[in-house]
């Protein structure tokens, strides 16, 4: 699977409370909250993003609070995918969770400028930067969190298993 | 080789592949799925979980006794959105039949509810979908904050993937000066090790200091875990915590059994930190990261607008008389507006009959119904362009209690207090006497 989009750079530390306000926590769905997402930190963001844009940050990327509305606001902004040179855990799980890749590579993170254009094979662990023409590898995510995703999230596959089980009686 | 307490405690969960207990001994790394005690959400996050339930393919929850709905974010409903956010987890409540729905006049901060009601016990497994759920660490329980969807599952299958954190063992040394708490120390340990030094990490809080501390004081330690980065923050069970468990047990509606786990003697960890607290002052966290925290005899002249009072993290009964120690005959500042939250209703009603809320009001502070409100800057007390807060609360994130251009500082409920007499930024013995 190929992504390839633009690139918005942030720093260390991007919380949860700047990827989508707490204020807007009375709403739920991707479309709304992407309305709003990094307004905070960014106002140009949501008047900019285009579908497909890659999010690069550095470490501990969506710390914070637990809310899942952070990675619904990214993929409601239409943001692929999400590479800094680490995550919190909470918003790890949730990303992975709802189906919003997300990569570790300091190495392009450190590399990356605002603007480029990076394509990222999600199948191979690879991420290019167009601009430069260098190609990063990136850890695979552990086996039992990649069968979450190639379920398509953690819904899907809580349901094949439960529909499976409920077989087997 | 032993095994710390986190590793026993989901050791004891684990489950096989088709959902049957099968405890057995977990080393940092490993990946499990383990069987919940508690799981927790609240009217912010309940309906994205709600949705994610429904699409499940289940009818019901795996346990209704062990689900716990609790309305504290936006409620009393701040408007018409958070209503029907608070609605459908109503609605869920009754349809699903979850006992342990709280509602306005019965709920409480959840974090602070939960262990006053007995709802969490030492050994507990517990998942929310609230950052801070890591408080219950205090009661030496397992608990982690979690996104919506894993709560969906969890709710329908009582299961969480996990997977098992190395522990750092924080080792507190020394005597406690007057007016230094459980926030300052933690502050000052998020000070130290940075907002990911407990990055994935389970964070075990020990030493003759935290062995005096009282269960507020564990509490908001625990709570403030995550602010470390942290997936847990444990304590060792003690007298003071089986003490505080029986008291909560007898406002249980059902009286569960618990086990208490201990840590090993040659329990392997990845790092030892020993924290001498004999020096150290009442602590603030200045803008924007939990980590800047100084002594407040360094924080400078900082002139305040708000003073908050109260939240998961100090909206205890013992957090609210160290405010009333200070602001006793005092008045809030002409500029400055101080809003106090007791945690639950309990709390409150305690806080009424000891007098304190009286002292409050007196001293010219308002005094809210619980909600989380102010905290994340949904209502109660929100933040315009320009203006600063100090905060009982646990973050100082840009925007987090209102405008992008607002400031918090966090700091411990005596500080807080000072702070609202004078109109800046003071340590306690200046206005204590």
């Amino acid at each position: 699977m190929k992504l390839t989009g633009n690139v918005w750079k942030y720093g260390d530390n991007v919380d949860t409370d700047a990827i989508i306000p707490a204020r807007y926590l009375n709403m739920s769905l991707p479309e709304e909250l992407a309305e709003h997402c990094m307004e905070d930190i960014d106002l140009s963001f949501v008047g900019s993003v285009q579908k497909g844009d890659i999010i690069v940050g550095g470490d501990n990327f969506g710390c914070g609070s637990s809310r899942e509305h952070a990675p619904l606001a990214l993929k409601g902004a239409g943001v692929s995918c999400v590479i800094a040179k680490g995550f919190a855990r909470i918003f790890y799980r949730n990303a992975i969770n709802i189906g919003l890749p997300i990569l570790e590579c300091a190495e392009a993170v450190t590399e990356t400028e605002k603007g480029d254009e990076l394509t990222v094979d999600l199948t191979a662990g690879s991420i290019t930067n167009a601009r430069t023409g260098k190609t990063y590898r990136t850890s695979p995510l552990p086996g039992f969190v990649m069968r979450i995703v190639e379920a398509g999230g953690l819904v899907d596959y809580t349901r094949e298993r439960l529909q499976s089980h409920a077989a087997r009686r | 080789m032993g095994h710390t307490l986190a590793e026993k405690i989901i050791g004891a969960h684990v489950v096989d592949g088709d959902g049957n207990p099968a405890p057995r001994e977990v080393k940092p790394g490993d990946l499990v799925e383990a069987a919940v005690d508690v799981v927790l959400a609240n009217d912010i996050t309940a309906p994205i979980s709600l949705r994610e339930f429904d699409k499940l393919g289940v009818d019901s929850v795996f346990d209704t006794e062990k689900i716990i709905l609790v309305a504290d974010h936006f409620a009393p409903n701040k408007d018409i959105k958070s209503a029907q956010q608070c609605l459908a987890m109503r609605q869920f409540a009754r349809e699903k039949g979850v006992v342990n729905h709280f509602d306005v006049g019965q709920m409480g901060i959840e974090h602070v509810l939960l262990p006053e009601q007995g709802l969490v016990l030492p050994g507990d497994l517990v998942v929310g979908a609230d950052s801070h759920t890591c408080t219950y660490g205090a009661l030496g329980a397992f608990a982690t904050g979690m996104g919506s969807t894993d709560i969906a599952v969890a709710m329908a299958t009582g299961i969480v993937w996990l997977r098992v954190p190395q522990t750092v063992r924080f080792v507190y040394t020394g005597s406690l000066q007057p007016w230094v708490g459980g926030k300052d120390l933690i502050l000052y340990t998020i000070g130290q090790i940075g907002v990911s030094g407990a990055l994935y990490r389970a964070m075990e809080f020990t030493g003759p200091v935290v062995d005096q501390l009282s269960m507020a004081g564990r509490l908001t330690m625990s709570n403030m875990a995550i602010e470390a980065g942290g997936k847990a923050g444990l304590f060792p069970v003690d007298d003071t915590t089986r003490a505080y468990v029986a008291n909560a047990q007898m406002r249980a509606r059902a009286k569960r059994d618990f086990t208490v786990y201990e840590a090993d003697e040659d329990a392997e960890v990845l790092q030892v930190i020993e924290i001498d607290v004999s020096e150290m002052e009442p602590q603030v966290a200045f803008p924007h990261l939990p980590e800047n925290a100084r002594p407040v005899s360094e924080a400078g002249d900082v002139k305040i607008d708000q003073s908050v009072i109260g939240s998961c993290t100090n909206g205890r009964l013992e957090d609210l008389r160290v405010a009333a120690e200070i602001l006793r005959g005092k008045k809030v500042h002409p500029d400055v507006r101080c809003i106090i939250l007791p945690g639950t209703q309990t709390v409150y009603l305690n806080a009424l009959r000891e007098g304190l809320i009286e002292t409050f009001i007196l001293a010219g502070a308002a005094v809210s119904t619980p909600t989380c409100g102010p905290c994340l800057g949904g209502h109660m007390g929100v933040l315009a362009e320009g203006e600063r807060a100090v905060s009982t609360t646990n973050r100082n994130f840009v925007g987090r209690m209102g405008h992008p251009e607002s400031e918090v500082y966090l700091a411990g409920p005596a500080v807080a207090a000072a702070s609202a007499v004078t109109g800046t930024i003071t340590a306690p013995q200046e206005v204590a006497k």
